[in-house]
């Protein structure tokens, strides 16, 4: 007779010393582990739970303007500086991680409109409403030097925009038209107009290096080739774009900020109509940046909020507002995806969290797969009715609210109205028209 | 590099000569022939003779390593089918490309990680116990004292007896990790103890009756049918709930995954408790009378329940009735077991029948009959079957094919058997009787390797603390109890009716409604109104008449399958 009884050696099972690891020995057999589906969407369900949990976006305030603050520019090179201009004209230097200001300089008698850091990181450029374009030093001045710009500009009108090409020394300026520097020059190389009388923003497309786009006050959008001597398209709108900004992962897709609380992204070489309408925001739309990944942007509005959408959808993820927090006028994605720097009517500049439940610093290889892991199960089941209204519940603020209802109420009369002519009148004599082309009014070539 | 074949010759003393010829490559001998001879030696010393002859110069092949079994290795098709899960759904249609795109990659993805699971296999530790007679000994005829003597010390400490002779006919359970025991004797007698080691954890009479005792969750709290209510104990002997609202309880089983412990009543009800947080989920009346044969089916947490007009009832907390009813036997139903993968069903009846049904299709697969039927049935997770009847206990080999003509393994105890349970992960079968406990070895019935993230028989209390939390985390809640336990994942899709219905909503027309008729204007007074009116009513009245043709052969079905007594004749 051959017999073998199954007995297991306790050393193969048990640890030696109390200083080892617990001994795990794994068996993937499906037949040991049942309820495979109930089991993951619970934990799907714990995992959207304790995201809402952990959701604390806000980090830090950066007080110390004594005026709003008008624009942001990021460094290029640096992480952990962040550039400021306010709304009399000084412009401060941040540093992130000490969360203090280690500069400040009076640029400007007025606004200062535009700012932007050249892609060296060794100077910037700012512009004002004193119409001139100044170029300054990155490092601080030595002990008992003055405050002094490296080039100074005079210009003949308001520059309300600036932007820096992204490999050359080659600069664009917007505010009657939308003029094309080079920084050894004072006289602009190359100016482009369409009938317009002003602009309010320019910007470079960051892969496509020699195309620019600007929102002008004809509620339109223009795009031009800076080899070219005209500008190439423009499409107009319903109302005013404020700001524009180039997806820097697709080249060809940009996201422009509304008056008409919605965002616009295009694809410049369809511009009849919008790839997506973002539709949250409860008043106009002043400014939006793309996450590095190109993913995701950020949308800065005049209803005192800050909404991150995913690029592909047409509402957001994401909402930050704080009692203190008043009309956030510019907003910037730091370049290592991980914040969102506001800066508001207030005079404050405010840090917070592009996840907002993401643990900060370094995580230990099983936290993050245990994060990695909780992402992935609240991506599955996301579309389950329990797990989905626990993910998309967000507190808003009561005005706020009030207001999206009204808004929403509106929209939905608006519809019905047309809706019941559609239904009453004959067949084919009231077209239906899609969300996306009833914001244009047309392109221009 | 000049190849040459060198003629090696062994010179023996007794002049005996090998030839052996190699080919090698060796570097040039001498600078100045391409030759180089050796002259033989005396016979009598060993030593190497060779002769170089140089051959073709060849080309320079450089020698890369080349793995004789190029790609990854090969996966036999049965390791590959048990880790499968759902078959490949078709991808939606052309147009909606991110779509197709997201399920094409979620499905590559999975496939690799049951190839990477199926992989794995290969580094489980342990392998099954087997049993097999000599070429004339029938593994049947083969003792438990025999097999005790042939295997090691600690497999043979496996098979004891305990004689409890005085407090009755015992019931048993074993614990999920299959380390502790828990033994209830009808006259009131309830032990655990961790079997292996022989160590006796409490020990008590509760001066009841005992009708089934059942350990939750982990071996730290256990459960008493006693004659009245239900009492929960902790493993120390103290008595931790005695709960009124479940009387006159039989069986009891517990579903781990949801911490839920459901019992049956003598007075027809099916109970079931969350000991968790200790409420009461659900009390169904099952109107079957006295429900004292119950078993679950772990794959999905569906209990079963038998009869005595021969019937097996389905149940799930969610519904007040039975899910499933289906006739099984003659008689009445003595017992009822469901593997673990939850697609065989073995019942035993009083008509000493054993039948195995396909508990997915529900449909009957095999029929057995037995001279004196079977009282108690469990399965083991290998698929072993042990029936009992009477004092002898049969087991046999993994179903189906079956052959209970020709059991594996049989044993005779000295009581009736009141209890047969398999040990989870060790080729032990506990068997419960008048004369107290017997536990016997069955080579091949437990699952060789445990996860350790699941049941771990040796985890550190420390292990088990976080293995609780987290199984609590995890809790399933009753509402998805369900026949179909991946319900959640399936693609919800709309039906055609539901789509219609949205575009509608959405359009504010429907764009598959006929048109109204509008009547062609004819010359020649022939399209005076009256005219027009007449032609306008006489399309009304086709479509009217289209109407009440359905409408009559509506009323016709129904007048047809309303016929159902014999006295439906006589009504007009």
């Amino acid at each position: 007779m051959k017999v073998k009884v199954l007995s297991r050696n306790p050393d193969d099972y048990v640890r030696e010393t109390k200083l080892d690891i617990q001994r795990v020995p794994r068996n993937y057999d499906p037949a040991l582990h049942p309820f495979e589906v109930p089991r993951e969407y619970t934990r799907a369900l714990n995992a959207t739970k304790l995201e809402r949990v952990f959701a604390k976006p806000f980090l830090a305030s950066l007080d110390g303007h004594r005026d709003g603050v008008n624009c942001m520019a990021k460094h290029t090179k640096s992480l952990s500086t962040l550039l400021s201009g306010s709304c009399d004209g000084e412009v401060k230097v941040w540093n992130l991680t000490k969360r203090e200001c280690v500069r400040t300089l009076q640029a400007h008698e007025g606004f200062v409109r535009g700012m932007v850091v050249r892609f060296c990181g060794n100077s910037f450029f700012t512009v004002g409403d004193d119409k001139t374009i100044k170029q300054w030093k990155m490092e601080a001045p030595g002990y008992g030097e003055e405050e002094e710009p490296l080039n100074t500009i005079l210009g003949k009108t308001v520059f309300t925009g600036l932007d820096h090409h992204q490999k050359e020394g080659v600069f664009a300026t917007c505010g009657q038209q939308v003029d094309i520097w080079d920084e050894q020059r004072s006289s602009p190389i190359r100016s482009f107009t369409w009938g317009v009388d002003s602009f309010s923003s320019v910007r470079f497309n960051p892969v496509e290096t020699e195309l620019l786009a600007s929102c002008a006050s004809d509620r339109s959008i223009v795009l031009y080739d800076m080899r070219e001597s005209t500008p190439l398209k423009k499409v107009i709108m319903n109302l005013r774009s404020n700001t524009i900004c180039w997806n820097p992962m697709e080249a060809y897709y940009f996201t422009c900020s509304n008056e008409d609380y919605n965002l616009y992204t295009y694809d410049m070489r369809h511009l009849d109509r919008p790839v997506i309408v973002h539709m949250d925001h409860v008043s106009a739309v002043l400014d939006i940046d793309y996450s590095p990944t190109g993913k995701e942007f950020v949308s800065a509005s005049f209803d005192k909020t800050i909404r991150i959408f995913p690029r592909d959808s047409g509402h957001s993820r994401e909402v930050y507002h704080t009692k203190r927090m008043q009309h956030v006028i510019c907003i910037k994605w730091s370049a290592d995806n991980k914040y969102i720097l506001s800066g508001s009517d207030e005079m404050n500049i405010r840090m917070w969290k592009a996840n907002a439940a993401e643990k900060l610093g370094v995580l230990s290889p099983r936290e993050r797969e245990a994060v990695n892991y909780n992402q992935k199960l609240k991506e599955k089941f996301q579309h389950h009715p329990q797990i989905r209204r626990i993910s998309r519940h967000r507190h808003l603020p009561k005005a706020i609210y009030s207001q999206a209802k009204e808004l929403r109420v509106m929209k939905e009369a608006r519809r019905r109205k047309e809706i019941n002519v559609r239904k009453h009148s004959k067949p084919g004599t009231v077209p239906v028209v899609s969300e996306k082309e009833k914001h244009i009014v047309t392109v221009v070539k | 590099m000049l190849r040459y074949i060198i003629l090696l010759q062994f010179v023996f003393e007794d002049c005996t000569w090998h030839f052996i010829s190699m080919s090698c490559h060796m570097h040039k001998l001498t600078s100045g022939t391409g030759r180089a001879t050796v002259e033989p030696v005396k016979a009598g010393m060993f030593m190497f003779n060779y002769k170089l002859i140089p051959c073709k110069k060849k080309k320079k092949k450089k020698k890369r390593a080349s793995d004789p079994f190029p790609g990854p290795a090969p996966l036999p098709e049965e390791r590959l089918q048990k880790f499968k899960r759902r078959e490949k759904s078709k991808l939606p249609n052309r147009k909606r490309r991110k779509l197709r795109d997201v399920v094409a990659r979620s499905e590559v993805v999975s496939e690799m990680a049951q190839k990477r699971a199926a992989q794995f296999d290969l580094l489980l530790p342990e392998e099954a116990g087997f049993l097999e007679g000599d070429e004339d000994e029938d593994t049947c005829m083969i003792s438990q004292e025999d097999i005790a003597e042939a295997v090691d010390i600690t497999s043979g400490a496996k098979y004891f007896n305990l004689n409890l002779s005085q407090f009755g006919p015992y019931r048993l359970d074993y614990s999920r990790t299959g380390r502790h025991l828990l033994l209830g004797g009808r006259r009131g007698h309830v032990a655990c103890l961790d079997w292996q080691s022989k160590q006796l954890m409490c020990e008590m009479n509760v001066m009841e009756s005992v009708n089934d005792v059942k350990w939750l969750h982990s071996e730290s709290m256990y459960a008493v049918a006693q004659k009245k209510w239900l009492y929960i104990y902790d493993s120390k002997g103290i008595e931790l709930h005695c709960i009124r609202k479940f009387n006159d309880v039989l069986c009891m089983q517990f579903l781990p995954y949801h911490f839920l412990l459901a019992t049956a009543s003598a007075t027809g009800f099916l109970q079931y408790l969350d000991v968790s947080v200790g409420k009461e989920i659900a009390a169904i009346c099952t109107k079957a009378g006295r429900l004292d044969v119950m078993c679950q089916n772990p794959h999905n947490a569906i209990i079963h329940l038998g009869h005595s007009n021969g019937t097996v009832t389905l149940w799930s907390p969610n519904q007040k009735e039975a899910l499933v009813k289906m006739l099984c036997h003659q008689g009445g139903v003595r017992s009822v077991a469901v593997d673990k993968t939850g697609t065989y069903m073995v019942t035993s009846g009083m008509d000493k029948k054993l039948k195995v049904y396909d508990i997915r299709a529900f449909k009957p697969l095999q029929s057995y009959f037995l001279p004196a039927g079977a009282s108690c049935l469990s399965l083991s997770h290998k698929g072993l079957l042990s029936a009992a009847t009477g004092d002898i206990v049969q087991v046999s080999v993994s179903f189906p094919p079956y052959s209970m003509t020709k059991p594996y393994m049989a044993h005779r105890v000295r009581g009736t058997v009141w209890g047969l349970h398999f040990c989870p992960f060790e080729d032990v079968l506990g068997v419960g009787h008048g004369d107290g406990f017997t536990s016997m070895l069955v080579p091949g019935a437990g699952e060789p390797n445990f996860d350790g993230l699941d049941a771990n028989p040796y985890r550190s209390s420390k292990q088990r603390q976080e293995w609780e939390v987290k199984a609590l985390l995890e809790k399933i809640q009753p509402e998805l109890i369900s026949l179909d336990p991946d319900q959640l994942c399936h693609v919800d899709q709309a039906s055609y009716e539901q789509k219609h219905k949205e575009r509608v909503q959405a359009l504010g027309f429907d764009p598959l409604a006929k048109e109204k008729f509008i009547p062609k204007l004819k010359k020649k007074g022939r399209s005076s109104s009256g005219n027009v009116e007449r032609r306008k009513r006489q399309v009304a009245h086709e479509d009217q008449r289209v109407s009440s043709l359905d409408h009559h052969q509506e009323r016709k079905k129904e007048a047809l399958s309303g016929l159902r007594s014999a006295l439906d004749r006589f009504k007009k």
